[in-house]
């Protein structure tokens, strides 16, 4: 009895502390990260002057922002305006309980996976937890009685609904290439082939991560929240504690994108090219190096598209969810099951005729002198509905 | 108490709370946030019994699709106004006689003999299987979404892909009406 104790009381106890305590920390040290990265990005300084070149700026800010008056405007519906960070903030903290973050290990003579559980639905998890986020958005640019909060939360309601479709699409080719939902079969499926999903699921990959910055509100599809036009979007009236967990969920959802992604397009945990004998030297970075690694990499990425895109215009917006990403992700499941039909060899055959087709694209972007746009004068709307 | 049973209590409470709270609000919002409750509450329910894919898919489709859209319409066409209507209409005693057909109908299919003859099993062998082990047992668990798999694409063919040709004929609907109430304005 005390074992499973144990087994099911005390170790996803404190899993679930130290989950929470990291992200929470990360969050913060995160936006150190994105401001010396953007800083570097756009040729400035950056935060420098507390502790080691800035390296303390964001205790600074946690005290600040834990010590702001909480302002609650006149005529919000008050407890709906309570309630809508907590509805941001606690699937953002749940999604943590089923990311694989490396495999078995043992500690003090216990042995324990470095994941809170492996649930059998775990992408239909993740997927449906992500989902309750939107009301977070949704009520507080709602409860705020204003009109820049209100129209931040009805844009993240079209663009989160939209961007939802071809992410679970998406995500389906990699179900299909797996042949189970649980992440961590996800990762013992790309070891047993010894091949990262990235290959045959390029396509997915990209539609993966363009909804996946869609549905963390990040530009260039960050127009809930458009300083330039509203303020702050759906968060213009809050403040002090409420407004950090609005800022401290937004930085778990892109670690929990970077994490999906990692799972399942670059082998989670594992090496690079885990089959392969040769680079066996590499295991002596430990699993969870790896995977950090990769997350790290994403997040990289997250902060290089904020200082290199323009934001996307509504209707731009629509269009290319409604009738570029949906229809692409369809074709990719269609052609991702023909290939799963002749398991690993299907699979490596589709993987290379992307990579080849991918590294073409490249050499001809680059060969091909670009023209002058046009195309976004043309999808200008010409009229609208009374 | 076994815990399980401690739970169902929990969330079958919580599903009923959260239905009175839809039709007893008077701001719409606060009643969809309601109802929204209660979808989450069946869907623990739905992992009481073992039904995780039915669970996941009832958050991700009620919870996260269909409620969305409720709070977007809500949004655009009502802002904030509190409602001046009488709290019971015109059409209660109708509601009631439809509700207690709802609740004889229900109770009897839960009660009476089986209407619907069942399909031959699922191929057990060809379902995924979980192993559940704790210190006194080892329980076997047939993966549940490879179980809904097979009972909709091969024992209810039929039936699924005709409900699926409904909703279509009800989307095609839906686009004709919006498309000639646009009409009316030009």
């Amino acid at each position: 009895m005390s074992e499973s104790i144990l087994y099911y009381g005390v170790i996803p106890a404190i899993k679930a502390v130290v989950i929470v305590l990291v992200m929470a920390t990360a969050a913060g040290v995160l936006t150190l990260f994105e401001r010396r990265l953007l800083a570097l990005l756009q040729v400035r300084k950056g935060p420098n002057r507390v502790g080691w070149e800035g390296s303390l700026q964001w205790v600074a800010d946690t005290f600040k922002l834990l010590f702001k008056e909480d302002i609650v405007p006149a005529k919000a519906d008050k407890v709906v305006h309570y309630l809508a960070p907590l509805f941001i903030i606690i699937p953002a903290m749940t999604v943590f309980a089923v990311l694989p973050w490396g495999p078995e290990v043992s500690f003090f003579g216990i042995k324990t996976p470095l994941y809170a559980m492996d649930v059998n639905i775990g992408l239909l998890f993740v997927l449906a937890v992500t989902t309750i986020g939107i009301y977070g958005v949704i009520l507080a640019g709602w409860s705020s009685n204003s009109k820049y909060s209100l129209i931040g939360g009805l844009r993240s309601a079209a663009q989160l609904i939209s961007y939802e479709v071809p992410m679970g699409f998406a995500v389906a080719a990699i179900i299909v290439m797996g042949q189970t939902l649980s992440l961590v079969e996800i990762i013992e499926a790309q070891k047993r082939m010894g091949l990262w999903f990235i290959f045959p699921g390029l396509v997915a990959f990209f539609l993966y991560f363009v909804s996946g910055v869609a549905e963390t509100n990040r530009t260039p599809f960050d127009l809930p929240e458009a300083e330039s036009e509203l303020v702050a979007g759906f968060h213009t009236e809050y403040s002090g504690f409420k407004w950090s967990m609005f800022f401290l969920s937004e930085y778990a959802n892109m670690v929990t994108v970077s994490a999906i992604a990692t799972t399942l397009f670059f082998g989670g945990w594992l090496r690079p090219f885990p089959n392969v004998a040769f680079l066996s030297f590499l295991d002596f970075i430990p699993p969870i190096i790896w995977f950090l690694l990769k997350v790290s990499f994403f997040m990289f990425v997250y902060i290089w598209f904020r200082g290199t895109f323009p934001r996307y215009r509504f209707d731009q917006l629509m269009a290319l969810g409604w009738k570029f990403l949906i229809p692409l992700s369809l074709g990719n499941i269609v052609l991702v099951a023909i290939a799963a039909l002749w398991g690993k060899t299907g699979l490596t055959v589709l993987g290379t005729i992307l990579t080849i087709a991918f590294a073409a694209g490249i050499f001809l972007a680059f060969r091909v002198p670009p023209k002058r746009l046009t195309v976004i004068e043309k999808s200008r709307p010409t009229e609208v509905p009374a | 108490m076994d815990p399980s049973v401690f739970f169902f209590w929990v969330f079958a409470a919580i599903t009923v709370v959260g239905a009175l709270g839809v039709i007893t609000m008077r701001q719409p919002l606060h009643s969809a946030l309601f109802l929204l409750l209660t979808f989450l509450a069946v869907a623990g329910l739905f992992i009481l019994q073992h039904a995780e894919f039915l669970a996941a898919v009832q958050v991700l489709v009620y919870a996260g699709g269909i409620m969305v859209l409720f709070l977007f319409t809500i949004m655009l066409v009502n802002v904030r106004r509190q409602a001046k209507e009488p709290f019971v209409n015109r059409r209660a005693g109708i509601a009631v006689l439809a509700g207690f057909f709802l609740f004889l109908l229900v109770g009897g299919v839960l009660t009476g003999p089986a209407l619907v003859k069942k399909g031959p099993p699922a191929d057990p062998a060809a379902l995924k299987t979980t192993v559940i082990e704790n210190s006194t047992a080892r329980v076997v668990v047939p993966g549940n979404s490879e179980a809904v798999a097979w009972g909709l694409y091969r024992d209810y063919l039929l039936p699924f892909e005709v409900a699926s040709v409904f909703l279509l004929v009800a989307m095609i609907g839906a686009v004709v009406l919006g498309k000639r109430s646009l009409e009316k304005f030009d």
